[in-house]
């Protein structure tokens, strides 16, 4: 088996970053494109927090909203991506850490996923 | 009395603007922001969120929100073609992001606290602090001391130059983590890349080489900004209408601004500009943060 050297996680997560980047910010673009058709005529009000509206607040809201093309939960879907882009490139350095077997690093990568998911949960709290 | 009604006018056209206009506005923003952004190596996000509050009177937790997302996009970007180059040294990236995104999970769940007007006050400071900084002269300078913690910690390393690899060594490793906690916090409080504090920690606390620091800042600010996006995203400050157009512009404007050639001379005028610019931001959102109207 040839060995998995640092040279090839760069190519690896150099890869997975732009991927991820592209594909996030088409699928943005395409929602603005409905979100701008359906609303471009109305007045933006962003003057005071309001959060935001109900379907794009939550997951399973985001994908019916998808799939009845409605914009801003397209926009809200590729943002989710672009988020996970950069966690995603943290779980592939982990998985080449395995291969170079390198365990400290192995150790280190899992802790900052592990902060990473304490973050989305402390989100929901309070 | 025409000033009354042109400064009635433009308060209206602001006041009741359509989304397309509103939209329009901020994708030129945002790609100017990524523009000088990128050209700087001082980030977006200070250009988008006065632009944001102070022009278009967009509440700054949206602002904030929206800058984050950009973050991310314009650092996994970006890191792709220096990770490339074999110049980002992983290793101290990764062990250095266990201290930003603490930091910026900390930080993004202060900013849930912190009345607006202290964030914007912050902000402004932080501004002049990271302008004032990135016209330091910097020095390339190699240290070669032995750590104890960066040998441990494997963080010493090499990087391409010309053809050949030149060594360096890094040292005062907790100086760096502390550091680093700190630059995470910052970017969860006020939704910026932080870059400069990064740089920071890296080239004058740690010794390393320059080029190191900030291909490996780079590499760092998306993961450090993704910490702190998901406790926003949660909190329902990402709003899609508004992240839409800033991505795309902020996007666009620093890969045109990485297409350019700029050589040193234009580069520090570059900076100056950009230096005199915000600071003239900075003392905006300082005034209207103490003014209350942020």
């Amino acid at each position: 088996m040839i060995k998995f050297k640092d040279k090839d996680m760069q190519l690896l997560l150099g890869k997975v970053l732009r991927a991820g980047t592209v594909i996030s910010v088409s699928i943005v673009f395409i929602g603005g494109l409905f979100y701008l058709y359906r609303h471009g005529h109305t007045i933006a009000d962003y003057k005071k927090f309001k959060g935001i509206p109900d379907f794009v607040q939550h997951f399973s809201g985001i994908i019916g909203g998808v799939l009845s093309l409605k914009g801003q939960a397209i926009i809200q879907l590729g943002i989710i991506l672009l988020i996970s882009t950069p966690i995603l490139r943290v779980a592939f350095s982990t998985m080449g850490f395995v291969l170079e077997k390198d365990y400290m690093y192995v150790g280190i990568s899992m802790l900052v996923l592990l902060i990473i998911f304490v973050s989305m949960l402390s989100g929901h709290a309070g | 009395m025409k000033k009354v009604i042109i400064t009635f006018a433009a308060i209206t056209l602001f006041a009741c603007m359509s989304v397309i206009v509103f939209t329009l506005i901020i994708l030129i923003g945002s790609y100017f922001a990524g523009l000088l952004g990128s050209l700087t190596g001082l980030g977006g996000g200070f250009i988008i969120i006065p632009l944001l509050t102070l022009l278009l009177n967009v509440d700054i937790k949206y602002a904030i929100g929206a800058s984050l997302v950009s973050v991310i996009a314009t650092s996994s970007g970006s890191a792709a073609a220096y990770v490339r180059e074999g110049i980002t040294n992983m290793r101290l990236g990764m062990f250095l992001e266990i201290a930003t995104t603490a930091g910026a999970m900390c930080g993004a769940i202060l900013a849930l606290y912190i009345p607006t007007n202290y964030i914007a006050v912050l902000f402004g400071l932080i501004l002049i602090c990271s302008a004032l900084l990135s016209l330091r002269k910097k020095a390339e300078i190699i240290v070669h001391q032995k750590s104890y913690l960066a040998e441990k910690l494997k963080l010493n390393s090499f990087y391409p130059v010309n053809g050949s690899t030149v060594k360096y060594s890094v040292t005062n490793v907790a100086g760096g983590f502390f550091m680093m906690l700190f630059a995470g916090a910052i970017s969860g409080l006020l939704g910026i890349g932080s870059g400069a504090l990064k740089v920071i920690a890296m080239d004058t606390v740690m010794r390393i080489p320059f080029k190191v620091s900030t291909t490996t800042s780079n590499f760092m600010i998306g993961v450090t900004a993704s910490a702190s996006a998901v406790v926003y995203f949660q909190r329902g400050y990402i709003s899609p209408g508004l992240v839409m157009p800033v991505v795309i512009g902020v996007l666009i404007g620093a890969f045109t601004g990485s297409k350019l050639l700029v050589n040193a001379t234009s580069s520090r005028w570059l900076r100056l500009i950009f230096a005199v610019v915000v600071s003239v931001l900075a003392v905006q959102m300082i005034y209207h943060g103490i003014a209350g109207k942020i």
